[in-house]
Order: structure tokens, then sequence, then C-alpha cells
């Protein structure tokens, strides 16, 4: 697409979508929102890139290796904290009784492991959401 | 409240019944972007401000967008 005003609103819009979409991951715990939606925000952010500017650009942006890591990487970061879960107390993905900081509640830093979680979640989902896009893209009918 | 509610809902089944019976699928994408948006405003109104937000961040931008690269794979007008 090669259309000036459409780059350059995109070019405005993607920072604070991105920053939003992070926002939305952090404060999971004690707002509306969490991993899913906020990871959901952010790959709707890379669509719109890749939409714009092309898909070798946007492969050069995240390219579908960086996206296998992204979201390889996502899963097993949850699956390792839950596993701490598992070995230091009894059940998988045990919170403040496997020694995570409960912190003050209503602030960001508390809720223990569940911020950790949903990091990896967004993660996992942001990736997920482009690569969906790339390979129905990249795929010749 | 209820007005609002009842003008919502009237919106989806409009929404829903234009889906099914229009011919360009184009169309019918955006009207299910439409329906998307509008049911994200009555999940806030019903005070799930969590559904909210995934149903306008997946219904009403991704599942539009991966129709939008399928109908370019494919045939926009039903036959």
């Amino acid at each position: 697409m090669n259309d000036i005003i459409v780059k350059n609103i995109t070019r405005i819009i993607i920072p604070f979508a991105q920053v939003y979409g992070i926002f939305i991951i952090l404060n999971g715990h004690v707002s509306p929102g969490g991993g899913f939606a906020g990871g959901a925000i952010i790959g709707t952010t890379l669509i719109l890139y890749t939409l714009v500017f092309g898909r070798e650009k946007g492969k050069k942006k995240f390219s579908h290796k960086a996206s296998e890591i992204a979201e390889s990487g996502g899963i097993i970061w949850f699956v390792t904290i839950g596993l701490v879960g598992l070995v230091v107390a009894d059940r998988f993905l045990t919170n403040i009784n496997a020694g995570f900081p409960e912190g003050i509640i209503g602030e960001i830093l508390s809720g223990g492991m569940i911020p950790l979680l949903m990091i990896g979640i967004g993660v996992k989902v942001a990736s997920t959401m482009i690569s969906l896009f790339n390979l129905l893209i990249d795929e010749g009918v | 409240m209820v007005i609002l509610n009842i003008v919502i809902v009237v919106f989806l089944i409009v929404c829903a019944l234009a889906i099914g019976r229009i011919k360009d699928l184009l169309g019918a994408v955006i009207l299910f972007s439409a329906y998307s948006l509008m049911m994200s405003v009555l999940w806030l109104v019903l005070k799930t401000p969590d559904v909210a937000i995934t149903e306008a961040a997946i219904g009403a931008g991704v599942t539009s967008i991966l129709f939008f690269a399928v109908i370019s794979k494919t045939k926009r007008y039903e036959k």
C-alpha cells in the first residue's frame, strides 16, 4: 500500500497501541484485562504494520524465526514458573505458598507470580496472532 | 439504561440477520465487525469490562483481518 496518509497515521498510532497493550498485560491482576487481551492488542499492531508497509518490511521487523522463538519461549516460561510451585510446594502453579512475594493488595507489585505468568501469555498470544496472519498470507492458493 | 440495552440488542439482531442474507462477503465481514463492536459495548453495559476488552481486540480486530485475508485469497461474491 502506497498511501502517505495511511503510512503516517500508522507510524503515529502503533507506539501508543503497543504501550496500551503492555499496560493491559502488566495490570492484568489489578484491573480488567490480562495476558490474552493485551497480547491480542500487540499482535493487532504487528498485523497493522505488515498490512501497511508490506510483507518484506514486516518480515524484517518480526521474522518467522523470532515468532517461533517467542511462541515457544512464552509457554516454556509459563511451565517453568508452574514447575517452581510444583517443586517448592506440593502443587503445579502454587502461588504464595511457594515463596513468591505477596506485595500490597491493589498495587502493581502484588499477586505473587501472576504478573510473570501474564507476561508469558502476552508474548505467546502476540506472536501467535502475527504468525497466523503471516501463514495465511504467505501460502499461495 | 434499559433503553440502551434494548437499542443495542435490536442492533445486534439486525446485524446478525443482515450477515445471513447479504451476498457480498466483504460486506458480511464489515457487518460482523460492527456486530462485534456493539457486542463489546453490551458487555461493558453488563459490567464485564474484561470480556469487553477481549471482544473488541479479538472480535472486531483480529477476526475481521483474518477474514479479509481469506477473502483476498478466494472470491468476494457468493454464488
